[in-house]
C-alpha cells in the first residue's frame, strides 16, 4: 500500500515505514535506546528527504520517551532537578543546532554534516561499547571488586554549586548545563534524543547513580526533541506528520516486544549485539563518504540566492 | 525564383490551414493519501477547410506535459580531505518539475531544431539556465546531470513514436504521471507539424493538486506551522501515553 507524504513529497510503501518503525522499536525496547540513531540513517536509504527524516525523527522520538519516562517516574528513577538543569542547556542548544541546520541546508552541506556527526559519534560509541562489552565477558566469572570511591576530579571545583537530592550530588550546574547544549545542537542535527551521549556523559562526567540516570536522560529528551520538532516545523516546514504516525506505530508496538526479548538475554551479549550494530550502521555511512558515489550531482531546491 | 514560388504558395494558402481539437481525459489530477501515479489520455483531431495537402511530409504530432517550473540548485561532489563532498553549485533558474514529451516519430524528424528553439520542446531548451557562475567550469555538464537525475526518476520522459496519427486526422497518447509528484499547473502542449515545421499549436493545463488530508497537512504546515507542530507533539504524547497504558494494562 503506497502512501504520499504531504511534506517529504515522495510515495512510500507503508507497510515498508511500519516494518522499520517495528524493527528498531525491537531494538530500542531490547537495549534501552531510543533508536533515532537507526531510523534517521534507514529512513536515508529509503529515499526521505535528510531534511525531513531529522525533523520527523525528532518528533517520534518524543512518544517513545514520553512512554518511557512514565515507568521511570512510577518507580522514582527521574531526577526532576537535575532533568530540568540539564534541559535549560539542552532547549539552547537545540536552538543552536536547528539555525546551524538551516544555514547549513542554504549551503548544501547538511548532508555531509549529518553524516559526518554520524560516522563520528557512532564509532566513538560503537567502539567503546564493543571493547567494554568484550572486557565485561572475559570477566564475567570473576566476581566485581568493592565499588571505587567517588573521585573528585575539576568537575567539583567549579562554582556556582547545586544540590541534587535524587542523585545525591552537590556540584556546579556548569557541567551539566554545558551537557546539554551540546546534546540540544546534536539532537537538533541529527534528528536523535542523544540519549547515546547523554548517558556515558551523565555517569562518567557529572558521576550520577546508574539508576537515575536513564529517566533523567529520557525525561529531557521528550523536551529537547519537542521543542526541536517544534523548531524544525517553523523555521525549516520538515516535520511529516503522515510519516511520523507512521513511524509511531510500528516503534510503539515493537518497543514492548522488544522488551520482552530483552529479559531474556544477558547484558553483555546485548551490549555486544548493540555495539556491532551501531558500528554497522558507522561503517556504511563513512563508506557512503569514503567511496566514490556513482552519482557526483545532486539537485536542491533554489533556496541558494 | 524557388523562393518567389514558396512565397506565393505560402500567401495562397488560409492563415491556419489545419487545427488542433484536443482533449484530455482528466484536467484535474488530485493527490490523495494513496495517490500512485496517474495515466492521463490526450487525444484530438485535426480540423481542417481544405482536403489534406498533397506536397510536403505526412502531418506529425508532438505532446508536451510540463509540471511547474522552479529554480534548482546542481551540486557536484569533490573528493576533499579524503571524503567526498559538494563543492561547486550551478543554479538553473528555471527547471520544470515534470516534462514528458511524447511525439508521433523520431524527434529530429517531426521538429526542426529551429521549431525547437523557438517553442522550447526538447528537454534541454524547456530548462532555463542563463548562466553559471565564472568559476564553474564545464557548466553545461551540470544540467545534463539534472537531466540524467530527473530521467532515471522518471520525471522527464521522452516517448518518441508513442502518438498514434489516424488518417492525418486523429490522434491520441497517453502520459504517465509518477506518484512523486508536486502540484501545480501542469501545461500541456500540443504542436502539429509538417516536414518538421509547426503547423499549429494548442495550449490546456492539467491542475494537479493535493487534496483532502494530504492539501490538509501541507496547508495546515506551511501557513500555521506552530499549531502543525504542537499537533504533531500532542499526537506523539498521546501515542506514548496510550502505548505505556495500553501495555501496562496487558501486563497487569
Amino acid at each position: 500500500m503506497q502512501i504520499y507524504l504531504p511534506i517529504a513529497e515522495v510515495s512510500v510503501n507503508a507497510f515498508l515505514i511500519l516494518g522499520l518503525g517495528g524493527i528498531v522499536g525491537i531494538l530500542s525496547g531490547m537495549f534501552g535506546v531510543g533508536g533515532g540513531f537507526l531510523m534517521t540513517p534507514l529512513l536515508f536509504f529509503i529515499g526521505i528527504p535528510p531534511a525531513v527524516a531529522v525533523a520527523t525523527e525528532a518528533n517520534q522520538i518524543v512518544a517513545s520517551s514520553f512512554s518511557g519516562v512514565l515507568a521511570h517516574l512510577r518507580r522514582k528513577t527521574v531526577d526532576l532537578k537535575m532533568g530540568t538543569v540539564l534541559l535549560v542547556g539542552g532547549l539552547v542548544g537545540a536552538a543552536l543546532g536547528v539555525q546551524l541546520f538551516a544555514i547549513l541546508r542554504a549551503m548544501g552541506q547538511v548532508d555531509l554534516l549529518v553524516r559526518l556527526c554520524y560516522v563520528v559519534f557512532l564509532g566513538i560509541i560503537g567502539g567503546l561499547m564493543f571493547i567494554e562489552s568484550l572486557n565485561a565477558i572475559r570477566k564475567t566469572r570473576r566476581s566485581a571488586g568493592a565499588p571505587k570511591r567517588k573521585k573528585h576530579n575539576w568537575v567539583h571545583n567549579l562554582p556556582i554549586k547545586m544540590k541534587f537530592r535524587t542523585s545525591g550530588l552537590y556540584i556546579s550546574v556548569i557541567p551539566p548545563l554545558i551537557v546539554g547544549v551540546f546534546v540540544g545542537i546534536l539532537a537538533a542535527i541529527m534528528g536523535v534524543g542523544g540519549g547515546f551521549i547523554m548517558v556515558p556523559a551523565m555517569i562518567y562526567l557529572l558521576g550520577m547513580p546508574t539508576k537515575v540516570v536513564v529517566g533523567t536522560s529520557l525525561f529531557q529528551i521528550i523536551f529537547v526533541t519537542g521543542f526541536t520538532t517544534l523548531m524544525h516545523a517553523t523555521t525549516n516546514y520538515t516535520v511529516d506528520m503522515a510519516l511520523a504516525v507512521l513511524l509511531l506505530i510500528g516503534g510503539v508496538v515493537g518497543a514492548q516486544i522488544g522488551t520482552r526479548i530483552g529479559v531474556k538475554m544477558k547484558a553483555e551479549q546485548l551490549r555486544i549485539l548493540l555495539a556491532m550494530m551501531v558500528l554497522a550502521v558507522c561503517i556504511k555511512l563513512a563508506l557512503d563518504l569514503l567511496l566514490q558515489p556513482t552519482e557526483l550531482f545532486s539537485l536542491g531546491g533554489g533556496g541558494g540566492h | 525564383m524557388l523562393r518567389l514560388a514558396a512565397l506565393l504558395l505560402a500567401l495562397a494558402l488560409p492563415v491556419q490551414a489545419e487545427e488542433v481539437v484536443a482533449g484530455l481525459s482528466q484536467n484535474q489530477v488530485s493527490i490523495t493519501a494513496n495517490f500512485d501515479g496517474s495515466e492521463i489520455l490526450i487525444f484530438g483531431a485535426v480540423k481542417r477547410e481544405a482536403p489534406i495537402p498533397d506536397e510536403g511530409g505526412p502531418l506529425q504530432v508532438v505532446i508536451t506535459v510540463a509540471g511547474p517550473s522552479q529554480p534548482v540548485t546542481v551540486r557536484r561532489k569533490e573528493k576533499r580531505y579524503g571524503i567526498w563532498i559538494n563543492t561547486e553549485a550551478v543554479e538553473v533558474d528555471l527547471a520544470p518539475s515534470f516534462y514528458a514529451i511524447a511525439t508521433s516519430g523520431p524527434f529530429s524528424e517531426v521538429l526542426t531544431d529551429v521549431e525547437d528553439l523557438r517553442h522550447h520542446v526538447s528537454i534541454p531548451r524547456a530548462i532555463r539556465s542563463v548562466g553559471a557562475p565564472m568559476t564553474v567550469q564545464d557548466a553545461a555538464s551540470f544540467s545534463e546531470a539534472l537531466i540524467r537525475i530527473r530521467q532515471r526518476a522518471d520525471l522527464y520522459q521522452i516517448n518518441e513514436g508513442t502518438v498514434e496519427v489516424s488518417e492525418e486526422t486523429l490522434f491520441g497518447t497517453s502520459v504517465a504521471l509518477p506518484a512523486n509528484l508536486t502540484e501545480g499547473d501542469y501545461t500541456t502542449r500540443i504542436f502539429l507539424t509538417r516536414d518538421g515545421r509547426i503547423v499549429d499549436e494548442h495550449e490546456t493545463v492539467i491542475y494537479v493538486q493535493k487534496v483532502g488530508l494530504e492539501r490538509f497537512l501541507f496547508n495546515l504546515a506551511h501557513e500555521r506551522p506552530l499549531i502543525y507542530g504542537i499537533l504533531s507533539l500532542a499526537i506523539a504524547i498521546a501515542a506514548g501515553w496510550m502505548a505505556s497504558a495500553v501495555f501496562r494494562y496487558l501486563r497487569g
